[in-house]
């Protein structure tokens, strides 16, 4: 049985922990909003570059003069796998669940006899991923110092990938991220980048006959490329928005149970306190009787 | 007409228009209310941007305009109030595209080569 020290010293330990659990679940709580923020601004662009390509590619997507990036190269042997992940741990379940998806996802792709490789973006994908798939990971983007993903960090990992993929070194490519649906529910998406895919627009209806200067190839041309960052960079910023809110939900269960064990210890202190003075008592009436 | 400037990181102006002058990538373009449906990409230029309050000037690098009767949307990679903008700037994305240059394919050179000339045209016309 723990002395009443030993508990006293317990007690203060965890209410430390407590604190600092509950400074962080506040420091993620801002970064959060302004994360969600980041999100919600960069939507519109994403959202109308969605449609237009969606559009423009209806038209071309079966002819054999459409853009690579679009109709694939026609082989799908080599997959590159881009893992985006977080600089930093301590946020529940978020690192891991893209690791999970993605490692799922490679192995289902190396017992099909396919080549895998992987770009990490982040320190704790990279971790998780290089105890079984270190022999596939062929580059990583690190972005430990960067506060608030820009597209500028978008657009270069897509400029890095694109020019793999003129070079020919993969066939498909897929994006893996945490999309942000709610602060206590964040789902591991794959997304093909290459070659493209489209959301369905709803406004199917509004969908006019353009005319296209200089030409709808030019156009597609220079939209797809375009189009990778743009995607790249949405799936940052959902990361970005999910790891805040995936470690304040984790931080705020963390402080919960600190608060339960305080409570559970100072009981067991209470009680041993009184056992002690008890014990004391008894001494001194059983020392008193026998005299 | 409805106007909206949008680049990747937020949306840069959205208002009721009169007039928008577009840099398309074939020349400058003015779109009217009722213009018929357009897509055309950008070259690096300025945006004039007329509207009951004045007229506003938008610097943009690069992305595409899309016309169509009820309104003009622009999804531009940069860009910035030109009253904002500086040569710096300008200078640091020809660099970019000079670099982009040195290492084109045959494919993409005539493209890079002009988007370098647009660029020097733009600093020359609005930053000399």
């Amino acid at each position: 049985m723990p002395s009443l020290k030993d508990l006293k010293i317990r007690i203060e330990s965890v209410k430390s922990t407590r604190k600092i659990t509950k400074a962080m679940q506040m420091v993620a709580a801002a970064k959060l909003r302004r994360a969600e923020e980041n999100a919600q601004a960069a939507r519109p662009y994403a959202e109308r570059m969605n449609a237009v390509l969606s559009n423009l590619a209806k038209g071309s997507a079966d002819s054999p003069t459409a853009p690579l990036l679009l109709r694939g190269t026609g082989k799908s042997d080599v997959y590159l796998l881009i893992v985006a992940t977080a600089e930093r741990g301590l946020c529940g379940g978020f690192n891991s669940s893209i690791v999970k998806l993605a490692r799922a996802h490679a192995e289902k792709l190396l017992s099909e006899g396919k080549t895998v490789r992987i770009l990490t973006v982040g320190k704790k994908g990279r971790e998780q991923l290089r105890r079984d798939l270190g022999d596939k990971l062929i580059d990583h983007v690190d972005l430990s110092d960067v506060k608030i993903v820009g597209y500028s960090n978008a657009s270069a990992i897509a400029t890095q990938v694109l020019t793999s993929f003129n070079a020919g070194e993969f066939d498909v490519c897929t994006l893996f991220y945490n999309r942000f649906a709610s602060v206590i529910s964040q789902i591991p998406t794959a997304k093909q980048l290459i070659p493209a895919t489209f959301e369905e627009g709803e406004e199917e209806a509004a969908a006019m006959s353009y005319e296209y200067e200089p030409d709808e190839d030019a156009i597609l041309a220079d939209l797809l490329p375009r189009s990778i960052a743009t995607q790249v960079f949405t799936g940052l910023l959902e990361n970005a928005a999910s790891e805040q809110g995936a470690r304040m939900s984790a931080m705020d269960n963390a402080t919960r149970n600190a608060g339960e064990m305080i409570d559970k210890l100072t009981i067991q202190f209470n009680r041993t306190r009184q056992a002690v003075i008890t014990n004391e008592l008894i001494e001194i009436i059983s020392g008193a009787e026998a005299l | 007409m409805q106007f909206d400037l949008v680049t990747p990181e937020r949306k840069l102006a959205s208002m009721d228009v009169n007039a928008v002058q577009i840099p398309g990538a074939d020349g400058d373009m003015t779109a009217l209310p009722d213009h018929a449906p357009v897509l055309t990409s950008l070259r690096p230029g300025v945006v004039s941007v007329e509207s009951a309050s004045g007229t506003d000037d938008y610097v943009v690098t690069g992305g595409f305009a899309e016309v169509s009767p009820e309104g003009t949307s622009i999804l531009a990679e940069q860009a910035v109030p030109k009253a904002e903008a500086t040569r710096e700037m300008i200078e640091a994305v020809l660099e970019d595209a000079r670099a982009a240059l040195e290492t084109a394919t045959d494919d993409t050179r005539t493209v890079a080569a002009q988007r370098v000339n647009d660029l020097g045209e733009l600093l020359n016309i609005h930053f000399s």
